[in-house]
């Protein structure tokens, strides 16, 4: 088992649900595969999804819903 | 053909020095947001310094040539890198066909310049190749780059890129933490109560996630205080109306006297809520590299304070054009 981080590509709003009345996209303990929608970016007036980099487990969220995060903030640790 | 995309970025579009004359006509003046940059971007790779680039802002895109060329990025620090290895910002460095260009997370500012030799060649539109999302005028096709897309470049108009080219530190010019932008107070700023005017310039702002190449919004500071008046015919109700006005590149308005607004290379002409005064033309490039969240500080400055910061721009680019050619 590895730990890997899935960074923020972008600066601006981290959001965890892809609409305020809708459930998060993943969990802690929630397994994803790579790819997989892990969480949203708000910048410019637009709305950028974060893919998971790996397959594995959802360990830990590194961040709060609506954080500002800078590009490069890690945002998720996942077990792989 | 000689660029494939492989991935777009965010927003990457094709922008040159802009598309002058036809703002009162509504069609913006566009370009890059910061031309200096853009300027010394195509210097490092042997462009003229009006040729067309990409501008990319926060995530870069992912390119394969197809034919040799030299490549440069300026402005923001978004590391280049060719096959997986990384190069330098502000350095010209070669690209093999069949090479890869990409980019590591975005370190400071916001939008990098990519000059490749020859320039990016797409048909000009009223005399210019820059792309105008919203109006889709000119650039690939009037929008942004998508995956897929391909581009050709032109003949190199200059001497062939030399691949050490370099520019020293003090030439990598990105805004300061918190950024110092120089005002000249006018247009309405009569409407404005004194004391409101004076703790705008005091107070610290912050830019929004509403910042594009339209315009640049900030929050953080204080509602503005207008002077009463019975509203004129043809304003609005709201005290930040005006009667519909020409909106200048680099304006300040403020809807609701609430958020400032910078109207930046791709705005709006002309409209009805009042303008405080107008950010220098040298500073416009600084907000070009902005990131959200970031910190700003307006600053009051007379008209020879304004002139003399152009002066001493266009004397650091002559500085460079003798160190770089």
């Amino acid at each position: 088992m590895a730990t890997k981080i899935v960074y923020s590509p972008l600066p601006g709003i981290f959001y965890r649900r892809p609409a305020p009345d809708e459930p998060p996209y993943v969990r802690e303990n929630d397994t994803c595969a790579e790819g997989d929608v892990i969480g949203l970016i708000e910048v410019m007036k637009s709305f950028h999804e974060v893919n998971s980099v790996v397959s594995g487990k959802v360990t830990k969220f590194l961040v709060e819903n609506e954080a500002t995060v800078i590009a490069g903030q890690p945002l998720v640790e996942l077990e792989a | 053909m000689s660029i494939r995309v492989l991935g777009s970025g965010l927003a990457t579009s094709v922008q040159d020095l802009g598309r002058p004359g036809y703002y009162h006509l509504g069609i913006p003046i566009s370009g890059a947001m910061d031309r200096y940059a853009l300027r010394v971007a195509n210097m490092l790779v042997g462009n003229s310094e009006d040729a067309a680039v990409l501008e990319t802002v926060f995530l870069g895109p992912e390119l394969e040539f197809t034919e040799d060329a030299v490549v440069a990025v300026t402005g923001a620090q978004l590391p280049p890198k060719v096959d997986g290895v990384q190069r330098e910002t502000w350095t010209a460095f070669s690209v093999k066909s069949g090479q890869t260009l990409s980019f590591d997370f975005l370190q400071h500012g916001a939008r990098a310049y990519i000059a490749v030799s020859g320039g990016i060649d797409v048909p000009l539109a009223l005399g210019s190749r820059s792309t105008y999302t919203l109006g889709a005028l000119g650039g690939l096709a009037g929008r942004n780059l998508q995956s897929g897309d391909e581009l050709h470049t032109g003949i190199s108009q200059g001497k062939v890129g030399n691949t050490r080219r370099s520019v020293p530190d003090k030439f990598k010019r990105l805004p300061d933490s918190p950024a110092c932008l120089r005002v000249i107070p006018g247009l309405y700023w009569h409407r404005l109560q004194e004391q409101s005017g004076q703790r705008f310039f005091a107070e610290t702002w912050k830019v929004a996630t509403e910042a594009d190449r339209i315009g640049y919004r900030f929050r953080g500071g204080s509602p503005l205080d207008f002077v009463e008046r019975e509203q004129p015919f043809g304003a609005g109700s709201d005290p930040s109306n005006i009667v519909d006005s020409c909106y200048p590149y680099g304006s300040i308005q403020v809807p609701g006297g609430t958020e400032p607004i910078v109207l930046h290379r791709d705005a709006v002409s002309g409209g009805g809520y009042f303008m405080l005064g107008t950010v220098i033309s040298t500073d416009m490039d600084y907000i070009g590299q902005l990131q959200p969240n970031m910190e700003v500080q307006f600053m009051p400055v007379d008209m020879e304070t304004a002139l003399s910061a152009r002066r001493d721009r266009k004397a650091m680019l002559d500085e460079v054009r003798r160190l770089v050619s």
